[in-house]
């Protein structure tokens, strides 16, 4: 197809897309870190968490739980900050 | 006070032909401009007479008939008068005894620049509608469509390609302000506004009477009860299923008869298909990423249908839901696609209640419960609404004897039984179980004629989670 005129679409997206996020450094040593464990609320995702959490205490590794209130909808601001405000890294526990 | 007569005419309007004797009887007496929409030496004998050739100042003057007479002070608009009315453009023009010879009225013609795709054309021209999404230069050796898949911007299917003067025609169809934020799209919470929902609209194929649909349709999936979040992402099949109640649906051509719930008709395809493009690119929720649906169904290109209100004895939804007789409205459930109910032989609604009740357990799984299953819409046909309007049962009538029948005794659905573990607690005996949550249960009268069959929506089995997921109904407005 050739046109005289340039073709101009508008972005139908966010217009989030083209920064390259680079990916934020994994903590040298987990020894000084808090890790958080984030439990979304659905079926057995504490029993999976429990064994996460049981398995990095043998590591003698400091661990902290959270809980959104339900698996249906994003966490709430609350957590979401209570989870920056004490953690260095997260596990987010899904399920199924 | 600076002030001057404008007049706009074209030369293809009889009645500018008309008036045009009229114009030089006021040009002789006072500061007379005309403007010609057409013909640049239209009318003769005016000594200030200009072609509007880009249609900028009628369109500036707001111009919808020609002729139409202007009083203008310090360049602003005190008075008009629209065809000729000799009162009207004495009264204007403050001459006495125009156009003598001239009948006392005539209509005048509509006005070049609100032809049809004109003003949206021209607004965008003169700066009144500045789109703000980013712009994307296709080049000459690219095909738009194309250039859409490369982008990642379609459900699979083409999209036509969202281009200035499509998306200002959606505009056309909402007096919504483009800028208008109206929520938040899941799953990133992507601000989204009139006009992301207006570019996606246009790449689903939607007309513009159709967008204040669209934009409900829009609203009601960001009502938190809708959970719109948790359904795009889930495993299960379920998508957003739309169905649309009201005048609404009749005035832009909806399907609600035969093959509804099939292909063919464009508002049923392009609605439901503008808001899972909207999901997919304002949201960023795209397949084998965040929805992480095992099989997903065909309905996640597009689900969206109207009822039948065609029988006066028939309760639509939206006014069993409370809304009023005559309101337009839009209904979101969470649906997994289609599985088709043929009874053929049921000619009493008791028989056909117990029937229905058998073909509405298979939802899910033939042995959940309400505990474990999502609900379910069911679609009745016509001609099986006619085995209870015989009787004269009413869709609370239907309802209610569907609940009863819908209730099992947990000894035949409990773990085990059949040799299948999926099933109810053991320990419930013969006490009776429900096999949806009653909120999740919805019944729609949609279909053609022809056959006793019915259509069984299964629901999402996140309803079970009656408090945080629910169905949701919102009244569309212009």
């Amino acid at each position: 197809m050739i046109r005289n005129e340039p073709y101009l679409m508008r972005d139908p997206t966010a217009e989030t897309a083209p920064a390259m996020r680079e990916r934020v450094p994994p903590p040298a040593d987990l020894k000084a870190a808090t890790i958080g464990l984030l439990c979304i609320s659905k079926e057995r995702s504490e029993e999976f968490l429990d064994r996460v959490e049981m398995r990095l205490a043998e590591h003698g590794l400091n661990v902290l739980r959270f809980a959104k209130p339900t698996h249906t909808k994003p966490a709430p601001v609350n957590v979401i900050q209570d989870i920056v405000e004490r953690c260095d890294v997260v596990v987010e526990g899904l399920a199924d | 006070m600076a002030e001057e007569l404008v007049a706009i005419v074209k030369r293809e309007c009889p009645t500018c032909e008309l008036v045009a004797p009229v114009l030089r009887e006021i040009a002789a007496g006072r500061r007379l401009t005309v403007y010609t929409q057409d013909d640049p030496t239209f009318p003769e004998g005016i000594a200030d007479l200009r072609h509007d050739e880009t249609l900028e100042r009628s369109h500036r003057l707001k111009v919808e008939t020609v002729p139409t007479l202007f009083r203008l002070e310090e360049g602003r608009e005190v008075a008009r008068a629209e065809g000729w009315h000799r009162g009207e453009w004495e009264s204007v023009s403050g001459i006495a005894g125009l156009g003598t010879q001239l009948p006392e009225s005539r209509p005048g013609c509509g006005a070049l620049n609100v032809e049809p795709g004109m003003p949206e054309r021209l607004a965008l021209r003169f700066g009144d509608l500045a789109l703000k999404a980013r712009t994307i230069e296709v080049s000459d050796w690219e095909d738009p469509i194309e250039a859409a898949y490369d982008r990642g911007w379609t459900d699979g299917l083409p999209v036509v390609p969202p281009t200035d003067l499509r998306i200002a025609r959606m505009l056309a169809g909402t007096s919504r302000k483009p800028d208008e934020v109206i929520g938040l799209i899941p799953p990133n919470l992507a601000e989204c506004t009139v006009e992301k929902v207006a570019i996606n609209a246009v790449m689903a194929g939607c007309r513009p009477d159709y967008f204040p649909v669209v934009l409900t349709v829009i609203e009601a999936a960001l009502m938190p009860a809708f959970a719109m979040h948790g359904l795009l992402c889930t495993l299960h099949f379920a998508g957003p299923v739309v169905l649309v109640n009201g005048p609404v649906a009749k005035r832009i051509g909806m399907n609600w008869a035969g093959n509804a719930l099939g292909q063919g008709n464009r508002a049923n395809a392009t609605i439901g298909r503008a808001l899972q493009l909207l999901i997919r690119n304002v949201g960023g929720g795209r397949p084998q990423e965040i929805d992480r649906a095992i099989l997903g169904n065909p309905g996640k290109y597009t689900f969206c249908f109207a009822e039948d209100e065609t029988d006066p004895d028939w309760t639509p939804l939206s006014v069993a839901r409370g809304f009023a007789p005559g309101a337009s409205t839009v209904t979101l459930f969470h649906g997994e696609g289609v599985s088709g109910f043929s009874d053929q032989k049921s000619r009493t609604p008791e028989e056909l209640t117990r029937s229905l009740a058998m073909g509405l357990w298979r939802v899910t799984h033939p042995k959940s419960a309400s505990d474990a299953s999502g609900g379910a819409m069911l679609v009745l046909s016509p001609n099986h609404h006619d085995i209870y309007k015989a009787e004269g049962w009413s869709r609370a009538d239907i309802e209610a004897a569907l609940w009863e029948a819908l209730k099992r005794p947990a000894s035949e659905v409990a773990r085990g039984v059949g040799g299948v573990p999926v099933g109810v607690d053991p320990a419930l005996g013969d006490a009776l179980v429900d096999k949806f949550g009653r909120e999740n249960f919805l019944l729609v009268r949609a279909g053609g004629r022809g056959g006793l069959m019915s259509a069984i929506i299964g629901g999402w089995t996140g309803q079970r989670n009656a408090k945080e997921i629910q169905v949701v109904t919102k009244e569309i407005t212009e």
